[in-house]
Order: C-alpha cells, then sequence, then structure tokens
C-alpha cells in the first residue's frame, strides 16, 4: 500500500523536525518527507490539515494479562487499546502466568501480538526465573526470542551478592537490566506513601526511603558491574535526584514514570477509592513537582503508561485488600496532552519522552521518523478533545480518569504503514 | 486540599443529617454536639426500670464483626436492643470468609435479608467507606472500627465522659498517651477534641510510635510522659498490643512501662481532679498501673455505660437520617 499524509505538523524529536510538510509511505517504511518522489502515486491519502503527525508511542510497560490472566485483559483486548491511545510499540513485563522466563512464553506473547496486529510488542524477559530472585534465568535463550530487557518487577534479588553477580553476567552480554527499585523490607505491609495523608486514612505506609535506599544499592551497582539499566517507575524527587547525580558523573543510566505519577499525588486517597491503589505509591505534592521537573530536564527520558488492567471484582474491596494498578494506556496521548496545556513542556519534548527517549532507553527499533525507518505514526489533533471512556477498548475499567474531558485526540495510528487504529 | 478539610458527604444525607456514621472527620461541631445531648438523653433511659425506647422498633440492625471484639460488639447489641430493634450478630472472621466469600457478598446477602443498618467492624482501614459507598448506601452503616483510620463511637464515647466530668472543652488540657500509630482510637479522639473546641490536644509516645504528621490533627507532641502530663485535666491511654515489640517499635513492656506506663506517681503531675481514661481492654502493668485503673481518678467503667448510650444516639439518628433521605429520594424519582 502506498500512503501520502498531506499537510500535517510532522514534528519528529529526534532529528528536531519540526514543520507542515507532506509525509509519503510504502512497504511499510517511510518513503518519503516532503515532496513525493518521482513517479510516487499513492494509493491513499489522508488530509491531515490541522493535525499533528509524529512518532508512533512507545510505551516501556504495558501488562498484557497473557498468558495467564485472561479475566484482566488479553493481547488482542490490550494492544487494541494501546493502539487508541497512539502507542505503536510496547514492551510487556515478565509477570505472567507462567512467567516470562522461558523462550516458548516469550514467542507465544509475540505470536499472538502479531496475530492481533494493534501494536508491535518487545517482551521483557524475567531476569531471575519465576521472577524469584534467587537464579538467573535463561537470558541468552530469551534474548534470542525477542526479549528486549529483563526486569524483575518490585521483588528484586533478595541476597545483593547474587544479584551483584547476575548483574555482571548480563553486563558480559550487553543486555539491558530494568530496576523497579523498592526495598522489600521497607515497603512490606505498606499501602500508600507514608505521609500525612496515609498517616490520617490509617493506611500502613511506603516510606520514600524504599524507593531510595534500593535505588542507592541498585546504582552503585550497575556502575561497578557496567551493566546497561533502565530505572522504571520512579516515585520520588529524592529518587529521580540520585538518577541525576549518577547521570552527572557519566552513568549512562535511563529511566521512566508512570505518566499518572506526573498527575496525580497521595492526597487523591482521601476517601479511599481504590483506583488510586497503585505500586510503587502515589507520593506527595513535591514529588510530583519534583519527576516533572526531571521529565522536563531529560533526566527521565522516558514517560509510560505502567498500564494495569483489572477486571472489577479485583478493586471491589476495602482499599488495602484491591489490587494495584490504574488501566491507563488507552489515554496515553490525551492525558499526556496535559502536561503541554499545564505549561511543562513543549509538544516536542513531550513527544520526545513519549517515542524516541524510551525507544533509546531499550534500543528499540522506533520512535523517530526518517526515510527508511518503519512507518509507526500517530497522527492526532491538538484542538480537538478526547471524553475518557466514550469508547473503551481496554478490559480493565480501573482508571480514575474515567469521565475526564482530555486535550487531544488521536485520530490514526499506523504501524508499518498498516492504520491500526482510526476514529 | 488538606486531609482535614475533606469533607465526607457520603455519610449525610441532603440535610446535613447522618446517614451512615463513618468517621467524625468533616462532621460540624454542632452534629457532634447533638450526638451528645442525644446520647444524654438516652442515659436516662438506661437508669430506669424498663430500659426500651421505640425508636427503632420493627427495624433490623445486623452486627457484622470481622474482627474479634467483646465490649464494642455487646454494647452495640445493647444499645439496638434499647432502642427496640432486632438485632443479629455475625462473627464473620470464623464463618463465611473464611470460605472465600467477599465482604462484598456477605454484606449483600445480610442486605437481602432486610436489614436496616450494619455495625460493621473490619480489619481494612476505609472499610466502613466502601461498604457505604459501593455496597450498601441504602443501609444505614456504623463504623464499629475500620483499621487503624476510625473509631468514631469510641470517639464520641470518650466526648461524652469528658463532657459529663468536665462540663465543657473550652478550657481543657488532654493527653493521649501510647501507641498513636495503630490506633483508631486516638485518630478519632484527636478530630472530635478538635471539632468540639479543646485548646490543648496533646500526643504522648516515642517517635515509633507516632504517624507521620500528627501535627496536622492541631495536637503538640511529646515524647517524655511528665512533661505531656503536666496539668492535664484528662488522660487518655491507649491499649499497646503485645506485637509492637516485634519489629523494633519497642524494645520490650517494661521499657514502656517505664517511660509511658500510666502510675499514681506519675498522674500527680496532672491536675488534681483530673480523670483517667482507656478504651479497654486493659493491660495492666503495661500500659497503666491497676491502682490507677481501678483508682478514684479513673472513669474508665463509666465509658462503657456511656458508650451504650452514645450507641443509641448514632444509630437513632442514623436510621433517620437514612429513612429520610430514602423518602427524598423516591419524590424526587417520581
Amino acid at each position: 500500500m502506498k500512503l501520502s499524509i498531506l499537510g500535517a505538523r510532522v514534528i519528529d524529536p529526534s532529528s528536531g523536525l519540526d514543520q507542515i510538510t507532506d509525509l509519503h509511505l510504502e512497504g511499510g517504511k517511510i518513503l518519503a518527507i516532503g515532496s513525493a518522489p518521482a513517479g510516487f502515486s499513492p494509493t491513499e491519502t489522508i488530509d491531515a490539515k490541522g493535525l499533528i503527525a509524529a512518532p508512533g508511542l512507545v510505551d516501556l510497560n504495558v501488562a498484557l494479562r497473557e498468558p495467564g490472566y485472561s479475566r484482566k485483559g488479553s493481547i488482542a483486548s490490550e494492544t487494541r487499546a494501546a493502539a487508541a491511545g497512539g502507542v505503536t510499540s510496547l514492551c510487556c513485563p515478565p509477570r505472567t502466568k507462567p512467567v516470562l522466563d522461558t523462550s516458548a512464553v516469550a514467542e507465544l506473547i509475540m505470536d499472538r501480538a502479531r496475530e492481533a496486529g494493534h501494536t508491535k510488542v518487545f517482551p521483557i524477559g524475567a531476569f531471575s526465573k519465576g521472577l524469584e530472585g534467587e537464579q538467573l534465568a535463561e537470558l541468552i535463550a530469551l534474548r534470542d526470542a525477542g526479549c528486549v530487557a529483563f526486569g524483575d518487577g518490585l521483588d528484586s534479588f533478595r541476597n545483593t551478592r547474587t544479584l551483584c553477580r547476575a548483574l555482571e553476567y548480563a553486563a558480559t552480554f550487553d543486555l539491558t537490566v530494568i530496576f523497579n527499585s523498592q526495598d522489600r523490607d521497607l515497603a512490606e505491609g505498606g499501602l500508600a506513601h507514608d505521609g500525612p495523608t496515609a498517616a490520617f486514612l490509617g493506611l500502613p505506609g511506603i516510606p520514600e526511603t524504599a524507593e531510595t535506599v534500593a535505588l542507592a544499592r541498585n546504582l552503585l551497582l550497575v556502575e561497578q558491574s557496567g551493566v546497561r539499566a533502565h530505572f522504571s517507575q520512579l516515585s520520588s524527587a529524592r529518587g529521580v535526584a540520585l538518577i541525576a547525580q549518577a547521570q552527572a558523573r557519566g552513568l549512562p543510566v535511563t529511566a521512566d514514570v508512570a505518566l499518572y505519577q506526573l498527575i496525580l499525588t497521595d492526597e487523591a486517597l482521601i476517601d479511599f477509592s481504590s483506583l488510586y491503589h497503585v505500586q510503587p505509591p502515589l507520593r506527595t505534592r513535591a514529588d510530583r513537582d519534583g519527576l516533572r521537573e526531571a521529565v522536563k530536564s531529560g533526566v527521565v527520558q522516558a514517560i509510560s503508561s505502567h498500564h494495569q488492567p483489572h477486571e472489577r471484582d479485583a478493586k471491589l474491596a476495602p482499599f488495602g485488600a484491591t489490587e494495584p494498578g490504574i488501566s491507563s494506556v488507552e489515554l496515553l496521548l490525551p492525558l499526556a496532552m496535559t502536561l503541554v496545556e499545564d505549561g511543562l513542556l513543549d509538544l516536542p519534548t513531550l513527544l520526545a519522552r513519549l517515542s524516541a527517549g524510551p525507544a533509546a532507553a531499550l534500543r528499540l527499533p522506533a520512535g523517530q521518523l526518517k526515510a527508511g525507518s518503519p512507518a509507526d505514526l500517530v497522527i492526532f489533533d491538538p484542538a480537538a478533545s478526547t471524553v475518557a471512556g466514550e469508547k473503551w477498548l481496554s478490559r480493565g475499567e480501573n482508571s480514575p480518569f474515567l469521565g475526564h474531558c482530555l486535550p487531544g485526540a488521536v485520530r490514526y495510528t499506523l504501524v508499518d504503514g498498516r492504520i491500526s487504529f482510526s476514529s | 486540599m488538606t486531609p482535614l478539610d475533606a469533607k465526607r458527604p457520603l455519610q449525610l444525607n441532603h440535610q446535613g443529617q447522618l446517614r451512615h456514621f463513618l468517621s467524625l472527620d468533616g462532621l460540624p461541631r454542632e452534629l457532634l454536639t447533638e450526638i451528645l445531648d442525644t446520647a444524654d438523653s438516652f442515659l436516662e433511659v438506661g437508669a430506669r426500670a424498663v430500659k426500651k425506647v421505640p425508636l427503632l422498633r420493627g427495624k433490623t440492625v445486623c452486627n457484622v464483626f470481622f474482627e474479634n471484639s467483646t465490649r464494642t460488639r455487646t454494647t452495640f447489641e445493647l444499645a439496638a436492643q434499647r432502642l427496640s430493634a432486632d438485632v443479629i450478630t455475625l462473627n464473620v472472621s470464623t464463618s463465611s470468609t473464611s470460605k472465600g466469600e467477599t465482604l462484598f457478598d456477605t454484606l449483600r446477602n445480610l442486605e437481602a435479608m432486610a436489614a436496616d443498618m450494619f455495625v460493621v467492624r473490619h480489619g481494612d482501614s476505609g472499610a466502613a467507606h466502601f461498604i457505604a459507598e459501593h455496597v450498601c448506601p441504602e443501609v444505614a452503616i456504623i463504623n464499629g472500627g475500620d483499621g487503624r483510620h476510625a473509631h468514631p463511637t469510641q470517639g464520641m464515647l470518650d466526648m461524652l465522659t469528658i463532657r459529663r466530668h468536665k462540663g465543657s472543652f473550652e478550657n481543657l488540657s488532654v493527653a493521649i498517651v501510647g501507641d498513636i500509630l495503630h490506633s483508631r482510637v486516638a485518630r478519632s479522639n484527636m478530630i472530635a477534641l478538635k471539632a468540639l473546641g479543646c485548646p490543648d490536644i496533646r500526643v504522648v509516645a516515642p517517635k515509633t510510635l507516632l504517624p507521620i504528621g500528627v501535627e496536622q490533627y492541631g495536637v503538640k507532641v511529646y515524647t517524655d510522659l511528665a512533661e505531656g502530663l503536666k496539668d492535664v485535666d484528662v488522660v487518655i491511654m491507649l491499649r499497646l498490643q503485645r506485637e509492637r515489640m516485634q519489629g523494633g517499635l519497642l524494645p520490650s513492656e517494661g521499657e514502656f512501662y517505664r517511660l509511658f506506663g500510666l502510675t499514681t506517681a506519675r498522674l500527680a503531675g496532672a491536675k488534681p481532679d483530673a480523670i483517667v481514661m482507656h478504651p479497654g481492654p486493659i493491660n495492666r502493668g503495661v500500659e497503666i498501673e491497676s491502682a490507677v485503673a481501678d483508682g478514684a481518678h479513673s472513669v474508665i467503667l463509666n465509658q462503657v455505660t456511656y458508650g451504650i448510650a452514645i450507641r443509641m444516639a448514632v444509630m437513632s439518628m442514623a436510621m433517620s437520617g437514612q429513612t429520610a433521605q430514602r423518602q427524598f429520594e423516591q419524590e424526587n424519582a417520581q
């Protein structure tokens, strides 16, 4: 199929391109930006006047719930929701059932994702067998099956020496390790940020030090082992300050935050709504502001949805008995646009944090617009708005943003030149 | 928005009357005073030969206790009986939830038996809110204690105790001593004292037993018992659970008693007519000396008596507010 997208404001953060022009696609790739090559006659055109065309969004953490948790979501349902949010490439975390610690599970996920065809899916393998934090998973077999990085969720290696060796092993083969830094002992039993709101509600707290103590340890081990490392789901201002310090002394670490952490604070918990139960927890306004500044400055180069769809029953209990997480990928673009609306980021910077930044962090073949690169695009109307939940594709309805009117509306999502979502 | 500013319209009806009783947070002073006044009138009922009034005749009250309790459960039962309600009590921890039935299903089943009011005690903070908001909004929900969050009837019976012994709250110094961190009683007391205008609320505990930001309740923090008790009118002692000795919160019961146990000698630092309160059950020799618990300053058993009157007041008010809300909604629907 040959497709021309005419008259869009084309923004490619990685090359600095930001102008009103045309895009020509052929064979799943971008053929040219600007005037069409001689002899090119499109079979289809999209009139994109007033719209923005940008690299398709790259989301580093979207729980697809398959295999094992079909009541919460499926690869087909959640990748379809992701496409509606403007996503063309996503990484899925290894907490499936069985755990993504064998190439068979990786292959199953990738096969079903290809079959569904809504987005590209890059699995994150389990760093340890069964995510038990004791024995290394077969990392090279997983890499060869398509895993782009390795993570252990919040249950990192209990034994620091074992972790240290595991990192050295991963460094040998230039693998990327993803850290969710939370000290298990300090976080044990906690439900909410250990601050005045949790104290007032009588919810057991997770102190900021649960993040910073683990982060400091992990950064030092990364430095010693020389492993490629990405720090995921940072939640505190002091946490991002530790990342900034490490980067300042030359450690090439990258980081992401969950989009909702840039918007919500622990004050949202005041009515005990389980929709705000997330892990790591929502923290204070000062933490949120610290995270926002780090996104602005580039210390944090990726904003991810950290999509966690749940069935209704998982949230239908007293706060402490509910499962953590927000179904968030479907609103990735319009919710992120609130950061532009608030004046925090300009549009090219926001798009960088949603595409080129995350793609570079995990070395994914995505996130830029140039001749020859895959035609993965999001085309959206910055002047229109999205009423969250008016249409809903994710199996998880656990979003506190349902009913909100958000800025921007995704018109088309294209994967390899094919329209995977349109509205 | 600071937590103390948060309003909780969930527990009030369209006219601002109670329809549930979930927490004292956000309730205006007038409403708290109305509860105390109503309870005062019910204290006379308790003193009569026939101890019943017909306010809840024909209504069914279910006490649903997901946590063990003797005193609170019994006083709720008595309160409901004295209001002429039909009462059933379930200790759910030992029956259906252990078979996998959820809180949601347990209460829905009881609702289907045409219960008009649930008194719920549950180990999770926010459980009563959850029930009132998502499970049975049409049944009046009385919070009999949820996690560490709130124990509003205990809070109000403590306020009744103080008012009956001290007359008013305007010039009082009140010290709350012990495990503030894990105590729903302390949280409810701090909110109630503040709302009723008590000018000097103190909390006395080691740092390990104080919640972060406890100052938000408008209290002063003391880590020395002698200083904290100096010239106070009211001492509220809290129960110290055995398991606090694990995990580094405290070294031993002995050391806690040495530092924070209320003894006759320590009590001498308070005002000569100070009263001593305790929500029970008491750990003699851990947080309080027997001579104090059973002594002239102690009003611990009065608290139990007042507890029945407070529970009668809250139950009758919430039932009438919930009924008014139902009628209001039906009229609006027509």
